[in-house]
C-alpha cells in the first residue's frame, strides 16, 4: 500500500475531521514536554514539533480542499451547546499554514541565536517553551468555535507571549512585559464578560449556533429585541477586550516597547502571528456571529481607528531613532489595514474586502517577520539600532540592505506584492463612495514608501565621523539572510501564485470569491498603466524623501521636524497608562453606541 | 430558610461594594491587600448564596495563597504611588466612563431573557456517561475537557514564563520570594500544626469530588497553601527550578489528560473521550495528576523566580 | 428582584469599580487590584447567570457556567502571580542600576543595566 492509500482516510474521507484536534494537541504537547528535556533538548523538541506541525497544517488544509465544505469535530463526542467543537473553514486553514510556516522560518532563523553555547539556559528554554505556546494558543483561536474555548486559547497565548517581551531582562523590557499583561488582562476580562453575558442570553457559547438564534433559525424562533440587543452589547465586550490585544492604535501603548525591546526572533513573532490571533477572532464575532453587521454602523467605528492607526503608525515610523522601533510602529500602521475590512465588507461591493483583509495578515506576516529579523540582524552587527549611528550601514551590509528593500516595497503595496493585492481588493470593495478609505490605503503606501526611503537614506549616506561605513561590532554570516531573504521574497511575489490556489480561503464562505478577486487584480497590476499608478506614486514619495534628508539641515526641514516633535507628543500621551484605560473604555461606549443605535 | 433571602445577601452585596471601593481609595497598599483578602472571603460567601459550592471552594482556597502573594509582594515593592496623582477632570471622566459601563451592564443583567435558557438538563442526561454525580466535575473532565486541559497548560506555561523572568545568574536555583529572615514564631507554630490537617482536607475534597463539592482545582489550591505556609515559615524550602522531578509534577497532569485525550481516538470513537468500561479509574487518573499539578503550580507561582541568596551584609 | 438580580448588579458595579482601580491606581500594584476586582464582578455576573439557569433548569445552580468560573479563576491567579513576578524583579533591576551608579563603577560594569538599546520607546 503506498503512503497516500494509507492517509487517505484523513486527506480526502471521512476520518478528514480526525486532523483538528492534533494540530491543538501537538503544540500543547511539544510545550509540556519541552521543559522536562531541559534548554538543550527543548530547542530540538520545538524544532522537530515545528516541522510535524507544518506537516499536519498542510495536511489539514488539503483535506479541507478536498472536502470543499467546513470540517467540524465535536470533542469527546460532545456536541454544542454541552461539548465544546473544534471547526476549519478557509480562514482558519490560511492561518493554519502561515502560522506553522512563519515559525518554522522563525525557529530555523533562531536556532542559532537561541542554544546552550549562545543565550544560557534560561533563554534557550523560555523562548522554545514559549514559542511553542505562542504556536498552541494561535491554533486554538483559529479552530475554536466556542467563546469560553476561545478565551482560554487567548490566555494561553497571553501568558506564552508575554514573558518572550522580556528575555533580554532589562528594566525597559520588564516595565514592557508588565504594560502588555495588565493592559491585555484587562482585555481578557472584557472578552469573558460578553461570553458570559452571551451564555447567559443563549444557553450556549458555541458561535455557530449564536449565530443561528440571532438570524431567527434557532429552535425557538426568532431572537427577540432584548436578546438580539444584549447580544450585540455582549459581542462590543468582546471586541473592545480583543481590540486591546491586537493594540489597534489609540490602544497601543504597550506594543512599541514590547515589540521593540524583544530578542529580534520573538519579535518577528509577536508582530507577525500574535496580534493577527486576536485581530482573527474580531474578524470572527463580526462577520461570522454577528448577522448582518453592515445595518449597523460599527465598520464606521473600527474602520475610523483603523485610518487612524494607518496615519498615525505610519508617521510615527518615520519619525523613530531606532530601527527597531520605527519597524514596531509599522505594525501598528499595517494593523491599521486589517480594520479597513469592517466598513468596506459592509458595502454593496464588500465581498473582496475579506479577501483582502486575510491577505493583508499573510503578506504583512511575512514581511514583518522579514524586517524584525533584519533588524534584529542590524543590531547583532553594530551593536545598536539607533539610526543616527547607523549612516552607511548599508556599504558594510550590501545584502542584508537588499533585503530591507524587499520586504518594505511589498509593505508599500507594490506589484505583484501582498500588499498590492490588499490595496486593490480593499479599493475595488469601496467602490466610488468609498473615496475616503481610498484615500487613506493610498496614503498608507505612500507613507510605508516614505520610511523605507529613510532606511535606505540612512543606509547609503556617509558614515559619522568621514568614513564610509559605520564600525562593524560583529560580521554576520550570510547563512542569516536566507530566512529573512525567502520571508521577504514570498510576501513580495504573493500575487504570482496561481490564483486558483486563492479559493482555499473560501471554503465555508462561497461569497468572497477570492481566486476571481485576485485575478482581477493581477490583470489590472500587469497592464501597463495599471502598473504605473500604483508604482509610480511610490517611486516619486520615495526620491522626495531621499532628496530632502540629503539636503541637510534648512530652516524648512527645521519647520518639518518641529512639526513631527509635536505629533510625537502627542502620540506620546497617547501611550500614557491612564489615557490608554480612558481611551478603552471610550472606544467600547463608542461601538456599544454604533451598534444600539 | 429565611424568610426573606434579601435579608442575607443585601448586606453582603453592600459589603461587597463597600469593600471594593474602599480598596481602590485607600491610601495604603498593604492594608488594601488586607482589605482584599477579606473582600475574598465575603465572594466566597456570595458563592454559597448563588448555590454554586465548587466555586465558593475554589474561591476560598485561593483567597488564601492570593494573599499571600500580594502582601509579599507589597513588603517588596514599598508604598510609593508611581506618579502624580490623576488630575480631576482625568478622575471624573475616568468615573463617568466606569459608571456608564456598570449601568449598561445592569440594564443587561436586568433584561436576560426569561425563563432562563440553561445546561441543567442536558448535563444531568448525560452525566451518567461520565461515572461522576457532581455535574460540575463532569462538565470540567467530560464535557469541556478541552477547556480544563487547556488551562493546566496556562498554568504550566505560566510557571516557566515566571522563572524566565529571573536572573541569568539565578538560573537553576530555588525560588525565594518567599524567603523571610525570621519567620514570626506564631506563624511557625501555624505551619506546623495547619499542615497535616490542610493535607487531610485537600485528600478529602480531591476523593469526594467526583460526587461532591470539590476536585483537582479546589484540592490542589489548598494544598499548595499548605506547601506555602510551610515554606513561609522556613520548615522547607521551594526546589530549585533545575529539578527534573519537580518538573515532572508541573506537566504530569496536563500530560497525562492529554495523553488519555489523544489515545480516545483509537479506544473511544473521539479525542477526548473515554472507553465506557474504562471511564472512572481513568477520569480518576487523571484527577489525581491534575491534583498533583495544580498544587505544584500553584505553590510555585507563589514562590516567585529563581533568586540567589541575597548577600548579608 | 432576586437574588441573582441581585448580585448580577453587584457584579456590575464592581466591574466599573475595579476598571476604576485598574486604570486610575496610584501603584503598578493597586492597577493589579484593579483588575482582580473587575474580575471576581465578572465571576459574579457568571454566578448570576448560572444561579438564573440553575433554577429555570431545577437545580441551586448551572454547573457549566460554574465550571467556567473555576477555570478563570486560577487563569487569573495565574496572571495575577506572573504580574507580581514583573513587578518585583522591575524593582529589583532598578535597584541594581541604582546602586551601580551610585558606586560609580567602571562604564563596562553598569552596561547590563544602563545598555543604550533598552531605553524603551525613544521617540525621535
Amino acid at each position: 500500500m503506498t503512503l497516500a492509500a494509507v492517509l487517505e482516510p484523513w486527506l480526502a474521507g471521512p476520518r478528514a475531521a480526525e486532523l483538528l484536534f492534533p494540530l491543538l494537541a501537538v503544540p500543547v504537547l511539544a510545550a509540556l514536554l519541552a521543559p522536562l528535556l531541559g534548554a538543550r533538548g527543548a530547542r530540538l523538541l520545538a524544532l522537530g514539533s515545528l516541522l510535524l506541525g507544518l506537516a499536519l497544517a498542510l495536511a489539514a488544509a488539503a483535506a479541507l480542499l478536498a472536502a470543499g465544505a467546513p470540517l467540524t469535530y465535536a470533542l469527546g463526542g460532545w456536541a454544542a451547546p454541552l461539548g465544546v467543537e473544534l471547526a476549519l473553514d478557509g480562514p482558519a486553514a490560511l492561518m493554519l499554514v502561515l502560522t506553522a510556516a512563519v515559525l518554522v522560518l522563525v525557529g530555523l532563523h533562531a536556532a542559532g541565536e537561541f542554544r546552550v553555547g549562545a543565550a544560557g539556559r534560561r533563554v534557550t528554554l523560555a523562548f522554545w517553551t514559549l514559542l511553542l505556546g505562542v504556536w498552541a494558543g494561535l491554533n486554538g483561536l483559529y479552530l475554536g468555535r466556542d467563546l469560553f474555548n476561545l478565551y482560554v486559547a487567548i490566555e494561553v497565548l497571553t501568558f506564552s507571549a508575554v514573558p518572550l517581551v522580556c528575555l533580554k531582562g532589562g528594566a525597559a523590557q520588564l516595565e514592557a512585559a508588565f504594560r502588555y499583561l495588565l493592559f491585555a488582562l484587562l482585555g481578557s476580562a472584557l472578552y469573558l464578560l460578553g461570553a458570559g453575558l452571551m451564555l447567559g442570553l443563549h444557553g450556549t457559547l458555541d458561535i455557530g449556533q449564536i449565530a443561528a438564534a440571532l438570524a431567527g433559525g434557532g429552535a425557538d424562533g426568532s431572537a427577540t429585541g432584548a436578546v438580539r440587543s444584549g447580544s450585540l452589547a455582549a459581542v462590543v465586550l468582546m471586541s473592545t477586550g480583543l481590540l486591546a490585544k491586537t493594540a489597534l492604535m489609540p490602544l497601543h501603548l504597550w506594543l512599541p516597547p514590547a515589540h521593540g525591546g524583544a530578542p529580534a526572533p520573538a519579535s518577528a513573532v509577536l508582530s507577525a502571528l500574535v496580534v493577527k490571533g486576536s485581530f482573527f477572532l474580531l474578524f470572527r464575532l463580526w462577520l461570522d456571529l454577528v448577522p448582518d453587521p453592515g445595518a449597523l454602523h460599527i465598520g464606521l467605528v473600527l474602520g475610523t481607528l483603523g485610518a487612524f492607526a494607518i496615519l498615525l503608525g505610519n508617521l510615527m515610523a518615520l519619525m523613530q531613532a531606532r530601527l527597531k522601533l520605527l519597524v514596531a510602529y509599522s505594525t501598528l500602521a499595517q494593523l491599521g489595514y486589517l480594520f479597513l475590512l469592517f466598513p468596506l465588507a459592509a458595502g454593496p461591493g464588500g465581498g473582496p474586502a475579506a479577501t483582502a483583509a486575510l491577505l493583508q495578515v499573510v503578506s504583512h506576516a511575512l514581511a514583518k517577520a522579514a524586517l524584525f529579523l533584519l533588524a534584529g540582524r542590524v543590531q547583532v552587527a553594530f551593536g545598536h539600532d539607533r539610526l543616527a549611528e547607523l549612516g552607511g550601514f548599508g556599504r558594510a551590509l550590501p545584502m542584508t540592505l537588499v533585503v530591507i528593500v524587499l520586504a518594505g516595497l511589498a509593505l508599500a503595496g507594490l506589484p505583484p506584492s501582498g500588499g498590492y493585492l490588499v490595496k486593490s481588493l480593499y479599493g475595488s470593495a469601496a467602490g466610488a463612495e468609498g473615496w475616503g478609505w481610498r484615500l487613506v490605503l493610498d496614503l498608507g503606501g505612500l507613507l510605508s514608501a516614505a520610511y523605507l526611503a529613510r532606511i535606505l537614506a540612512v543606509a547609503v549616506r556617509p558614515a559619522a565621523g568621514g568614513t564610509a561605513a559605520p564600525h562593524l561590532a560583529e560580521r554576520p554570516g550570510g547563512f542569516g539572510l536566507l530566512v529573512p531573504g525567502l520571508l521577504a521574497l514570498a510576501a513580495l511575489l504573493l500575487g504570482l501564485l496561481p490564483p486558483g490556489w486563492f479559493a482555499l480561503l473560501d471554503v465555508g464562505r462561497a461569497e468572497m470569491a477570492s481566486a476571481a478577486a485576485v485575478a482581477g487584480a493581477m490583470r489590472g497590476a500587469l497592464a501597463a498603466g495599471g502598473f504605473w499608478s500604483s508604482t509610480g506614486p511610490v517611486l516619486t514619495v520615495a526620491l522626495a524623501v531621499v532628496l530632502f534628508i540629503a539636503a541637510g539641515q534648512s530652516a524648512w526641514q527645521r519647520r518639518v521636524g518641529a512639526l513631527g516633535r509635536g505629533l510625537a507628543g502627542v502620540e506620546g500621551r497617547l501611550r500614557e497608562w491612564r489615557v490608554a484605560g480612558a481611551l478603552l473604555l471610550a472606544i467600547l461606549l463608542a461601538q456599544a453606541l454604533a451598534v444600539l443605535t | 430558610m429565611l424568610p426573606d433571602p434579601r435579608l442575607a445577601d443585601l448586606p453582603l452585596v453592600v459589603a461587597l461594594l463597600a469593600l471594593a471601593l474602599w480598596l481602590i481609595a485607600t491610601r495604603h497598599d498593604r492594608s488594601a491587600i488586607i482589605g482584599f483578602t477579606a473582600y475574598g472571603l465575603i465572594v466566597a460567601i456570595v458563592w454559597v448564596r448563588l448555590g454554586a459550592l465548587d466555586v465558593a471552594l475554589t474561591e476560598a482556597a485561593l483567597g488564601g495563597i492570593m494573599g499571600l502573594l500580594l502582601l509579599m509582594a507589597a513588603a517588596r515593592l514599598g508604598d510609593a504611588p508611581d506618579g502624580p496623582p490623576p488630575t480631576w477632570p482625568l478622575r471624573v471622566l475616568v468615573g463617568l466612563l466606569c459608571g456608564a459601563v456598570t449601568a449598561g451592564l445592569a440594564v443587561l443583567v436586568l433584561t436576560l431573557p426569561e425563563p432562563a435558557p440553561n445546561l441543567v438538563a442536558a448535563v444531568a442526561e448525560q452525566q451518567s456517561a461520565t461515572a461522576l454525580k457532581n455535574p460540575v466535575a463532569a462538565v470540567l473532565v467530560a464535557f469541556r475537557a478541552v477547556d480544563t486541559l487547556l488551562e493546566s497548560a496556562v498554568l504550566a506555561l505560566a510557571v516557566i514564563g515566571l522563572w524566565s523572568v529571573g536572573a541569568d545568574a539565578a538560573w537553576g536555583e530555588r525560588p525565594r520570594a518567599l524567603d523571610s529572615d525570621a519567620p514570626d514564631p506564631a506563624l511557625v507554630l501555624l505551619a506546623r500544626l495547619l499542615p497535616p490537617v490542610g493535607l487531610v482536607v485537600g485528600v478529602h475534597l480531591f476523593w469526594t469530588g467526583a460526587d461532591h463539592p470539590g476536585g483537582p482545582f479546589q484540592a490542589g489550591a489548598l494544598l499548595a497553601a499548605m506547601v506555602a505556609l510551610v515554606w513561609l515559615a522556613r520548615l522547607g524550602a521551594p526546589p530549585p527550578v533545575r529539578s527534573r522531578l519537580t518538573r515532572v509534577g508541573l506537566m504530569l497532569g496536563p500530560l497525562v489528560f492529554l495523553l488519555i485525550g489523544l489515545a480516545g481516538v483509537v479506544a473511544a470513537d473521539a479525542y477526548l473521550a473515554y472507553p465506557e468500561a474504562l471511564t472512572k479509574p481513568l477520569i480518576l487518573l487523571i484527577e489525581a495528576a491534575k491534583t498533583l499539578s495544580v498544587a505544584v503550580a500553584l505553590a510555585l507561582l507563589v514562590a516567585g523566580p529563581p533568586a540567589l541568596p541575597r548577600a548579608r551584609p | 428582584m432576586t437574588a441573582a438580580e441581585l448580585y448580577g448588579l453587584c457584579g456590575a458595579g464592581l466591574v466599573g469599580v475595579g476598571l476604576y482601580g485598574a486604570i486610575l491606581g496610584r501603584s503598578a500594584l493597586r492597577r493589579l487590584l484593579g483588575f482582580n476586582l473587575m474580575g471576581s464582578g465578572v465571576f459574579l455576573i457568571f454566578g448570576a447567570v448560572a444561579r438564573r439557569g440553575g433554577l429555570a433548569g431545577g437545580s441551586a445552580s448551572d454547573p457549566v457556567p460554574q465550571a467556567l468560573v473555576i477555570t478563570g479563576l486560577v487563569v487569573a491567579f495565574a496572571a495575577t502571580a506572573l504580574a507580581v513576578a514583573l513587578l518585583v524583579r522591575l524593582a529589583a533591576v532598578r535597584r541594581e542600576a541604582g546602586a551601580a551608579r551610585g558606586a560609580a563603577l567602571p562604564a563596562g560594569a553598569t552596561a547590563a543595566a544602563a545598555h543604550p538599546e533598552s531605553d524603551g520607546t525613544g521617540a525621535a
